[in-house]
């Protein structure tokens, strides 16, 4: 069987969970036999892991105008050709940095080059809306060069290419919502996005969601009929060398972390709250903030107004094997999101032996046991869990017991299979 | 003989409320009235009322020749005397009938017999002497909570005097023996035991709404039946369940009072079945071996152990934390100390924290009134922490006593002393001479010190 996929980055080339997701699910995919996945990515570096399938950027397609024109693959997508600035899947930071740079070039994205190709950054710029046209432009090259049986495509900044895909070949379109923009925008929705997410979804032949919050979400708010829509549970790759990762702790306290962008949808106000409550009660534990957002600095001016900074920390960004090391100092990981579609960051805590307090509002809580559930706003009962894993030592042994036995057992091999078997209801 | 003993579970828990860590050194109080009262009239009117209105019809209807036996936990007596006075009275009505036989168990409904003699031996007398308050019988049955049991605690029953006791006919215990016959403990074979037939019993309190079931409807006539294709020569059917499998666990729409009402009819009438209470079970049969029990058994889901109880690193450490108090509880002689301890005691509290409805799910998460064992568990512990905090503060303020009863006798001795010191040195004093500035001081100075000398020497 063979699969054109769309996505918008891949491994090493990441900014956020998306690129990872796919990564670990393509690989997932590739042992079933005889899949056989071509990957498709606006830019492609040429360092990607192609040992499981090919990975090609929309930006080495050369185009063919006439058939385009032909096609008419972009009759949907007129009103994608706006300017507007948004982060999916990617830190303040680096947004922040994207943008200076484009300004700073000045680079106008939509010429095609010499041999008739397409520039693309493959990033989230300020021409996202451009980019994500013009990828559905070669999308639709490309479904008319390449041989498939079924097209699968990640997130809304590839549903336009899978539309154009599926416009140009006629085969089945598979949808993947990792998240909707009502995760990303704490229910005030952008418009354009949700009319892109929406497109997708109902052209779609079969839709994935990550967990059944976000199947919920697709259902309700998208108005998608049920029986389209299957939840998909991502899955988490082993840790190697945890030890090496390993540092030494210089205090006694116990510590608790969130880590995560401190951004609405994350829920800091929520730990902080809590902290609060707990360091009224005792004083031989310490909070940490590890992560960066447009709530940050609200953030430290609040926890410094209620006198807890000298047990409330703040790290940054931390990134790669820095957010292990984080863990490996941690004895309690809080992630207090008030709208998680799946929420990979608990899986690596729990594989890091910490155990985990996460909100009932997210994908993973549907899978997890060895976790303490409570709801975002209940800082009470937050407030509680974290007095509990601290102070009753039974608690946290239990989950560090089980808790990576039962994170160990979600493989992508098994979310590759039920890929699969979805491709099989149209694909023979 | 073939007879049938049919025995019931009453027991309901005091269940705490939400209670907070910011609680903890604040707030005593522990329980959630709502819920406790609101359930116990729940059940009241769906079970123990009805059923009890049933059993006193059918004993009154089958002239003495229907009987049945209870064991009611001290915890539930003592809410029926809170929140519904009318079932104890029903209750009472049917002991008076004589044909109802009250069992012995922990008052707390707790998991003591696994922690040595004294408390459980303690919970046992405080259990009896409710009963004998309120239904006026002295058991001479026991029966353990959840019917928990082993060699070791038969011992321990059988010397406190008990002639039976109840438990599992499990599986793993009596291999391909049938227990329907009458058995006795492996260390004191006086200590009869009557085996619940787990096949038969259940068929009634799990399996008799269940529509998947092959045999479903059950109706008594075929009930009987299976009763009488057992072999003729076993002698006992124990059918021991959930009292509120009567209108609770089955409600009534499913026809489970019919099938009560009908049965004892069908079986004087289609069988050589009679009915017996446990203590006429023992007296009347013979035993035919004992059984060994090394590790306790219980009657709790497949495997009849106790990981339903203590089966996770929380349940255990929240049990072990608890009776380490016992010692410091029964010292503090706080009335409201050693009540506390007593419902903190009560088996529901462990059995919420079980993990193993992760996998054998329904029963656990029907009973429980927390979402996860995690809230169970560190809401326990938030309880048991304060408590603790009062228990250590009570033991406190015991030596305080001690140490103020002391000093107060040194004191008043010190007094006496004193008394006689002054009495000595105005006897002295008219015998001495005016002195000048420089012999007086050395005077005084040799009086203090031969009058202390003597009062030291006396207390050495």
């Amino acid at each position: 069987m063979r699969v054109l996929m769309f996505g918008w980055e891949f491994p090493p080339h990441i900014s956020g969970g998306l690129g990872t997701a796919c990564y670990g699910l393509t690989r997932g995919m590739s042992v079933v036999p005889g899949m056989d996945i071509l990957f498709v990515v606006p830019k492609a570096y040429g360092d990607e892991d192609q040992s499981r399938m090919r990975v090609i950027g929309a930006g080495d397609v050369t185009l063919d105008i006439r058939k385009v024109k032909e096609h008419q693959f972009l009759n949907d997508l007129s009103y994608i050709e706006i300017n507007s600035n948004l982060v999916p899947y990617t830190s303040a930071e680096e947004y922040e940095e994207l943008v200076n740079k484009a300004e700073h070039s000045g680079k106008r994205l939509v010429e095609t080059t010499m041999g008739g190709k397409l520039n693309f950054t493959g990033s989230y710029g300020k021409n996202l809306y451009e980019e994500i046209a013009n990828y559905g432009l070669v999308a639709g090259e490309i479904a008319l060069k390449e041989e498939f049986d079924i097209i699968h495509s990640h997130d809304w900044l590839t549903y336009p290419a899978g539309i154009a895909a599926k416009r140009a070949s006629g085969k089945p379109l598979v949808i993947h919502v990792h998240a909707t923009d009502f995760d990303r925008s704490g229910g005030k929705v952008n418009p354009t996005v949700f009319e892109i997410e929406k497109t997708g979804m109902e052209l779609a032949d079969k839709i994935i969601a990550v967990s059944n919050l976000t199947r919920n979400t697709v259902i309700e708010k998208y108005g998608i009929h049920p029986d389209k829509v299957v939840t998909v549970y991502n899955a988490v790759d082993p840790i190697s060398d945890y030890e090496k990762l390993q540092l030494k702790r210089g205090i006694t306290d116990k510590v608790v972390t969130f880590l995560g962008r401190v951004t609405l949808q994350k829920g800091p106000e929520y730990f902080v709250q809590a902290a609060y409550k707990v360091l009224q009660k005792m004083d031989n534990v310490r909070f940490v903030m590890a992560g960066s957002g447009e709530l940050l600095e609200k953030m430290i001016q609040w926890t410094a107004a209620l006198g807890i900074s000298d047990r409330f920390h703040y790290t940054g960004f931390l990134k790669g094997d820095d957010v292990f090391r984080m863990f490996s100092i941690s004895d309690v990981y809080v992630m207090p999101s008030v709208s998680e579609p799946f929420g990979i960051s608990p899986l690596e805590a729990m594989q890091s032996n910490v155990p985990s307090i996460i909100s009932n509002q997210s994908g993973v809580a549907e899978i997890l046991n060895y976790a303490i559930k409570v709801d975002f706003w209940d800082v009470d009962a937050l407030a509680d869990a974290i007095y509990g894993l601290v102070n009753y030592p039974a608690l946290s042994e239990m989950f560090k017991k089980h808790g990576v036995a039962e994170v160990n057992e979600m493989k992508w091999e098994n979310s590759g299979k039920k890929v699969h078997a979805i491709y099989k209801e149209f694909v023979q | 003989m073939r007879t049938i003993c049919l025995y019931f579970q009453v027991h309901q828990p005091f269940r705490f409320r939400k209670y907070r860590f910011f609680d903890i050194g604040n707030d005593h109080y522990y329980y959630d009235d709502y819920s406790n009262e609101s359930i116990l009239h729940k059940v009241a009117q769906k079970c123990y009322l009805p059923a009890n209105e049933l059993m006193l019809d059918l004993i009154k209807k089958h002239k003495g020749r229907f009987k049945i036996a209870y064991s009611i936990s001290g915890i539930a007596m003592e809410q029926f005397r809170l929140y519904a006075p009318e079932v104890l009275e029903s209750f009472k009505k049917l002991a008076d009938t004589g044909k109802v036989e009250f069992l012995s168990e922990t008052y707390a409904h707790s998991l003591s017999s696994l922690k040595g003699r004294e408390e459980f031996e303690r919970q046992v007398r405080a259990h009896d002497q409710l009963i004998k308050k309120h239904f006026g019988q002295e058991p001479t049955v026991f029966r353990n909570t959840e019917l928990i049991y082993s060699d070791e605690i038969g011992g321990m029953v059988a010397d406190m005097g008990f002639k039976a006791m109840l438990t599992e006919g499990a599986k793993h215990v009596l291999g391909w023996k049938s227990p329907n016959y009458l058995y006795c403990n492996a260390i004191n074979p006086k200590l009869k035991l009557l085996l619940k037939n787990f096949k038969l019993s259940d068929d009634i309190a799990f399996r008799f709404s269940n529509k998947g079931w092959p045999e479903y409807p059950l109706t008594a006539e075929k009930y009987v039946d299976w009763l009488n294709q057992t072999p003729d020569n076993e002698e006992v059917i124990n059918l021991f369940m959930d009292y509120e499998t009567f209108g609770e666990h089955q409600w009534k729409e499913t026809g489970i009072f019919d099938f009560l009402e009908a049965l004892p009819k069908s079986v004087f009438k289609n069988s050589p079945f009679t009915f017996s209470t446990p203590s006429e079970v023992a007296k009347k049969l013979q035993v035919v071996s004992a059984v060994n029990v090394p590790n306790p058994i219980s009657w709790a889901d497949e495997e009849r152990d106790l990981t339903a109880w203590l089966g996770n690193e929380m349940q255990n450490e929240a049990f072990n934390k608890l009776y380490s108090l016992g010692e410091k509880v029964h010292e503090s002689g706080d009335e409201g100390i050693k009540q506390d301890y007593a419902y903190l005691q009560v088996s529901d509290h462990f059995y919420y924290m079980s993990t193993k409805f992760f996998s054998d799910g329904e029963v656990h998460s029907y009973f429980n009134p927390y979402d996860t064992p995690y809230e169970a568990f560190i809401n326990y512990m938030n309880v048991l922490s304060d408590f603790e905090i009062r228990v250590n503060a009570a033991a406190h303020s015991n030596v305080d006593d001690d140490v103020a009863r002391l000093s107060k006798i040194i004191k008043e001795k010190d007094e006496v002393l004193e008394k006689l010191e002054n009495r000595l040195s105005a006897r002295k004093k008219p015998a001495t001479p005016k002195p000048t500035a420089a012999t007086k001081k050395s005077t005084t100075a040799k009086t203090t010190a031969s009058s202390k000398k003597r009062p030291t020497g006396k207390k050495s």
